[in-house]
């Protein structure tokens, strides 16, 4: 909450120019000929600096001899590249990622999937693993079957693959660590908190598999064993592509909901959510006794949000 | 009715006991509006439901309340809206039917004066938003006006910069709106309804940076000779409002970075497997 009465009667001495850059004198000397607070956080509209030498990056646009941002967020300084990367948007792909994604279309040799950009991304026929051989071409037969691998509705984990000219992106699932995905359930969270990491798929020590889509779609679900995953030769179909769950005992599904609240907490509180950060907030519910469900009371979320940040 | 009150009285001071160019108290809330307004140690910054808003902020001029919802950019809902060099701007406005001002009329989704509130909104942002930075997008914007107490405009205006700061919208510059209107001689600023009633008045939109108008509104008849006066001070009230959105956009950015970088730093929580940058 914030009040504010901002003008008294001495706004009618009306000398100052308006357009005056509103970053004090004295925190311009922040880096180099960088203006911005020391921080160097910055809002849009903001000038950044008014040295032409350097380049400006994402979230940041030249205006005459000015650069400024045009998002709220921190400015980054490479050598002579300015760019502010803002702490909130949408997810920007980068070829290599991994996602968690669902498919909201189904159209001629193509699915469109929600991969919470900002167009809908594009899974080609092509680009899935098909049943059968491990690496074979798509036939008319696979075309005119396409629902039977991935429905309206369904998740599944992929890889960004390429872009278009337009910007969208390309996924593919040619891995066998990919595909649709079950036995388990989906959070959203801002796309900053999940970093890029070595390995998006954690096996947590409770016994709960999470895999965290760099897209900000974090996925919970029943841990599978490493010689239950299907190999290489056991590659069947029906396993891949099946719609349905495996039985989840009551205490792994407990643990999944526990995960879950977890990750909307830490997200609820914007810290960065990795395997390292989910296991210590889980072994503090736990060590604390609370049922999954107190996790969503305010009190106990600070607790927990206190616990690991101050540790 | 509201000619026994006066506008400005001996004294100088207005009816709600302002003087001539003080702005009433500004409230803004940028962030996740589904939340009560407690006072917390950590704004909620996340609102982990599927298809909560990308960024939204609610302002307050006085008892005018105003909240803005940012949807996108986002897959437009109609492909044949996309554009495909650039990205789609909607305003949707609506008037919640407790929001009273003594207008009293319920104003329904297809009402005509909503929707020119809507393309008005529309217009000043299309130029605004770089919307070059996301082809074959819609970018949805939803404005809900809560309370009226004239200044609706310009509490539409201020809350949709917010919404799209915080959604991440990349803008050339921030927009910043303020009514002013004049009575005889005298320049008032950030008008109520009863004030709008009674006097000729203006809603000026200004892009703060290079000082360029990009919204101006009058539905009275104001004289030329005086008209340059009153659009001169609502110019320079803008600067004011701007410093204040800025300073809220300033402190929220801040604590989000430092609750991510609490959590990334060097207390032993970094991922086991996080890459070296």
């Amino acid at each position: 909450m914030f009040k504010f009465a901002p003008l008294g009667p001495q706004i009618s001495v009306y000398e100052g120019n308006a357009h005056d850059s509103y970053v004090n004198e004295e925190e311009m000397d922040w880096d180099d000929d960088l203006v911005g607070n020391k921080t160097g956080i910055v809002a849009p509209g903001q000038t950044i600096t008014s040295v032409t030498e350097f380049m400006r990056g994402h979230g940041t646009f030249a205006d005459g001899d000015e650069v400024a941002a045009t998002v709220a967020g921190t400015l980054q300084r490479v050598n002579k590249l300015l760019s502010v990367k803002p702490i909130r948007s949408r997810y920007v792909p980068e070829i290599g990622d991994l996602v968690v994604a669902r498919i909201v279309e189904v159209q001629p040799k193509r699915w469109k999937v929600d991969a919470n950009g900002r167009q809908d991304a594009v899974l080609m026929l092509s680009s899935v693993n098909l049943p059968g051989g491990i690496q074979r071409r798509k036939l008319e037969s696979d075309e005119l079957q396409m629902r039977a691998f991935f429905e309206e509705g369904d998740l599944l984990v992929a890889e960004v693959q390429a872009f278009f000219m337009d910007g969208a992106m390309s996924l593919h699932t040619r891995s066998l660590r990919y595909g649709k995905l079950r036995n388990g359930q989906l959070v959203t969270v801002p796309p900053i908190l999940i970093k890029r990491l070595k390995s998006h798929f954690c096996a947590l020590t409770c016994g709960v598999d999470v895999i965290l889509g760099v897209n900000g779609y974090v996925w919970v679900c029943k841990h599978v064993k490493e010689n239950e995953q299907v190999g290489e030769d056991g590659f069947n179909a029906e396993s891949v592509y099946s719609n349905k769950n495996d039985y989840i005992d009551t205490s792994t599904r407990l643990a999944i909901i526990r995960v879950t609240n977890v990750v909307k907490v830490l997200a609820q509180y914007y810290v960065s959510i990795t395997d390292v950060t989910i296991n210590h907030a889980y072994d503090w519910v736990v060590e604390t006794g609370h049922e999954p469900t107190d996790l969503l009371h305010e009190d106990v979320a600070e607790a927990l949000i206190q616990a690991i940040t101050i540790s | 009715m509201s000619s026994r009150v006066e506008i400005l009285n001996a004294g100088g001071y207005r009816s709600d006991g302002r003087t001539q160019y003080e702005l009433r108290s500004l409230e803004i809330i940028l962030g996740d509006s589904s939340r009560p307004r407690t006072i917390n140690l950590h704004d909620s910054a996340s609102n982990p439901h599927p298809n909560a808003p990308d960024g939204s902020a609610i302002v307050g001029h006085g008892l005018t309340v105003v909240s803005a919802r940012v949807f996108g950019p986002r897959e437009p809902l109609l492909r044949r809206e996309a554009i495909h060099d650039r990205a789609k701007l909607s305003v949707q406005v609506a008037m919640l039917p407790f929001s009273g001002g003594m207008a009293g009329r319920r104003r329904g989704r297809g009402d005509k004066r909503l929707l020119e509130l809507g393309a008005a909104i529309e217009s000043t942002f299309e130029s605004v938003v770089q919307t070059g930075l996301y082809p074959r997008s819609q970018i949805d914007i939803v404005v809900e006006i809560h309370q009226q107490d004239g200044g609706t405009l310009q509490a539409a205006i201020n809350s949709v910069t917010l919404a799209l700061t915080d959604a991440g919208v990349a803008m050339y510059d921030q927009v910043v709106a303020v009514s002013a209107g004049l009575h005889s001689t005298a320049v008032l600023l950030d008008l109520t309804h009863h004030e709008e009633n009674d006097m000729p008045h203006l809603t000026v939109a200004v892009m703060p940076r290079s000082g360029k108008v990009t919204l101006l509104n009058m539905e009275a008849r104001l004289h030329v000779t005086r008209f340059e006066a009153v659009f001169k001070i609502a110019c320079e009230a803008v600067t004011v409002i701007r410093d204040e959105m800025n300073s809220v956009i300033s402190k929220r950015t801040t604590s989000l970075v430092a609750s991510i970088s609490d959590s990334a730093g060097p207390r032993n929580l970094r991922a086991g497997n996080e890459m070296d940058e």
